[in-house]
């Protein structure tokens, strides 16, 4: 049973036909509510109203509008022009009310999650679990012995209505609608998502896990999660992403704001894999006050196309931040991402990590910065960008950019391209695997120390996700 | 039991011709010297019998127990029990040597995850025969050839071969580089070998591997032909009076 649950999970994490899921396929979940069409003030105050938002969060929404209005289309995006935002849904609500039982959920719906393994990954695993589905939280629940050290982990819808002071204070603080076009349209729109809080002190040894789900074709979703560490706390937060194929294109506009306080920690590890027709647009930033640390693993294996670029802002002296970003383009696919860390604090420490792989024409685009700002004193910057080409046809670009401007400030750059030759893929189909075998373990090996930090359960499900990519099965259009 | 044939081939790369009708045998439980000077297309006719993309058979057969392979790619030749242990083996990074055998191996037992341990025997299998051959054990779990030493490549590529068990064996100068003492030692696994009964063919250049394992048979080629065919008696001839001396006497003009 569990490995079936297991097997599952990856079938629909890499969007595969699998009988079970055809079945589900063929009627997506009932909304209750869809709103598609123009974004306009209307759309958002409509959004605001369904969800009884108080006031400073319609203003929020409505400001946000303006920007997204006012801002420029970035020159960065390529393959945007098929996106067209006025025939999307841009709120989907499911037709089913957050829980924090699995029994009370919509059958289908809760045997869906059964077939994803989330209940019993959640039972062994998670100190808590938030699932999206669509743009409404549908499930969350966090174990009871965080609830007595007054962690929080909810909707942000209801994290909004209970603690309207707390969400205040970061929410859209940590990542200004103002920064881009893409980021304001998410100011306006969002809906689901999680928050989490963990009070002074307190360790969460277990990580929480928040699962989304575009669960229909032309659906736009632009969930918000917003973590917070208080001081000397220490949180694990995990992100899966899915959707099952579709005729049409998604769009992904999700946002991800961290805060780490004095000495806190928040580990933040994403493991996405849209199919192939979700465009998907991530907006992640995280502020580290004095000493503290926001760390980043990102795994980028689906979607179409994917900008994803984790930020960090080491405000306090002593922070630091290392950010891991693998990002696999197999087949006419991009996916274009880069760490950032501004360096403000003294004495502050940042590790980039890149690893990219392309192949069958895959596309990877790397566009880092570190900026390290004048009072920056002895801050400490590291980059490394791996590539890994696999054929001919595929291509890797890297574009760091550094920006020094604090001269006891240090920044090296490390930046290598392996190409597969043709000697390599003799020698290892001499031994009896094929060119797709030879390539998943030349794969595998070059993300060994990767998944090696990752979750065992994750690293697992990583594992054999990019054994299937380059299996016959794997081979899907 | 015919073991591997190879007859009358023909072999080209992109416009250069290499190979002009090689006709040989390798028995069970034989050893098939194949000797020449440099470029005289030895390592050619290896990769061709192993279906390396670019060496194009234009004529001839190369079968298994009787069965042509020329339509078989690569891995399948390695599935049908044939192994190469190359001359100079790529570096790749990323893959411990220990990583790929354990994957052969599955791939050969039909295991689906070929990363997977599924018998311990066969890490002791490893270890064993590293030892056997005087590999530190930690060659295991480096990336395959990454700062191997000239001796350390040649050793892990018969390291493979015993773990990976074909029944045919090419060597491609797996004397070239070692130490007296390794000459010594690879001299008498192939003895071993061939007392196991597998089809050994040895490419090198030179004799001083037979003085502790004798040949059953030795081709010299040159220029991509055949210039003698004999028994052990022949690499003496080659030792003694060289390659010029041979291309004179069997190549007429
Ligand atoms: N990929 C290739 N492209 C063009 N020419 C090649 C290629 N591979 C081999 N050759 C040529 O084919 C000829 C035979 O080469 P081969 O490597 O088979 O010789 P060899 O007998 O193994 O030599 P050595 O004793 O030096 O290892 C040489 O002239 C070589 O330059
Ligand atoms: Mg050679």
């Amino acid at each position: 049973m569990a490995e079936q649950a297991v097997r599952i999970r990856e079938d629909i994490l890499k969007g595969a036909d699998s009988p079970d899921l055809l079945g589900w396929l063929d009627k997506p979940y009932k909304a209750e509510i869809e709103l598609r069409g123009k974004i306009t003030r209307s759309l958002v105050e409509e959004i605001s109203r369904i969800k009884k938002e108080p006031d400073w969060m319609r203003r929020l929404r409505l400001r946000s509008l303006e920007l997204f209005y006012k801002l420029p289309m970035p020159k960065w995006i390529v393959g945007i022009e098929e996106i067209d935002l006025d025939v999307l849904s841009h709120y989907v609500k499911p037709e089913a009310q957050t829980t924090d039982e699995w029994q009370d959920l919509p059958e289908q719906m809760r045997r869906y999650y059964e077939k994803l393994g989330l209940p019993e990954l959640e039972a062994k695993f998670l100190a808590g679990l938030v699932a999206v589905y669509d743009s409404e939280t549908v499930y969350a629940r966090m174990k009871e012995y965080l609830r007595r050290k007054g962690v929080i982990v909810l909707p942000l819808e209801e994290a909004v209505q209970k603690y309207p002071d707390l969400v205040k204070k970061y929410f859209l603080r940590v990542f200004p609608p103002s920064d881009h076009k893409f980021a304001a349209l998410h100011g306006a729109l969002w809906s689901g998502g999680t928050f989490i809080y963990v009070p002074p002190g307190v360790k969460v040894r277990e990580p929480i896990e928040s699962f989304f789900l575009i669960g229909r074709q032309g659906e736009g979703q632009f969930e918000h999660s917003l973590i917070v560490a208080d001081e000397g706390s220490y949180v694990h937060w995990i992100e899966g992403c899915s959707a099952p194929r579709f005729v049409g294109y998604s769009f992904h506009n999700g946002m991800v704001e961290a805060y780490a306080h004095r000495n806190a920690t928040v580990k933040i590890t994403t493991i996405q894999n849209w199919s192939r027709n979700v465009i998907n647009f991530n907006n992640k930033r995280g502020i580290a006050e004095e000493g503290a640390r926001v760390d980043w693993v990102e795994g980028s294996i689906g979607s179409r196309m994917t900008y994803v670029y984790p930020s960090t802002i080491l405000k306090g002296d002593n922070s630091s931040t290392r950010s891991v970003v693998v990002t696999l383009s197999k087949g006419p696919y991009l996916k274009d991402s880069g760490s950032k860390v501004i360096h403000v604090g003294a004495n502050t420490k940042s590790k980039i990590v890149n690893k990219s792989i392309s192949a069958e024409g895959g596309v990877n685009v790397y566009r880092g910065i570190v900026r390290i700002v004048r009072g920056a004193k002895n801050a400490n910057a590291h980059v490394e960008c791996d590539s890994l080409i696999l054929d001919g046809k595929s291509k890797a670009h890297t574009f760091p950019h550094n920006q020094v401007d604090e001269p006891t400030a240090s920044v090296s750059h490390e930046a290598k391209t392996g190409r597969l030759s043709e000697q390599q893929l003799f020698y290892l189909t001499s031994r009896g695997l094929t060119d797709d075998e030879a390539k998943s373990l030349i794969v595998l090996g070059f993300l060994d120390e990767i998944m090696t930090e990752l979750p065992i359960e994750y690293a697992n499900v990583l594992h054999r996700v990019i054994q299937l990519e380059f299996s016959e099965l794997g081979a899907v259009g | 039991m015919p073991g591997l044939e190879v007859e009358n081939l023909h072999v080209r790369i992109e416009n250069k011709k290499i190979l002009h009708g090689i006709t040989l045998n390798v028995e069970y439980g034989s050893i098939h010297a194949i000797m020449g000077p440099n470029g005289s297309g030895k390592s050619s006719l290896a990769y061709t019998i192993m279906g390396r993309e670019s060496y194009e058979v234009e004529e001839g057969d190369i079968r298994l127990d009787g069965e042509s392979l020329l339509d078989l790619p690569t891995e399948e030749r390695a599935l049908k029990g044939i192994y190469m242990a190359l001359q100079d083996p790529p570096q790749v990074p990323g893959v411990r040597l220990s990583t790929l055998m354990i994957a052969a191996i599955n791939k050969k037992l039909g295991n689906l995850d070929l990363t997977r341990v599924k018998d311990p025997s066969i890490v002791k299998k490893m270890y064993k025969y590293a030892e056997e051959l005087n590999l530190s054990r930690d060659i295991l779990q480096r990336e395959i050839n990454v700062g191997f030493s000239g001796g350390e490549k040649k050793r892990s590529e018969l390291l493979q071969a015993l773990v990976l068990e074909p029944k045919v064996i090419i060597l491609d100068e797996p004397d070239s580089g070692l130490d007296i003492d390794g000459v010594k030692k690879v001299a008498n696994i192939l003895k071993e070998l061939k007392a196991e009964g597998k089809a050994i063919m040895l490419i090198t250049h030179y004799a001083r591997m037979f003085k502790y394992v004798t040949p059953d048979i030795v081709t010299v080629i040159i220029d991509g032909k055949i210039a003698v065919q004999g028994g052990p008696e022949v690499a003496n001839l080659v030792e003694e009076k060289g390659y010029a001396y041979i291309r004179q006497r069997f190549f007429k003009r």
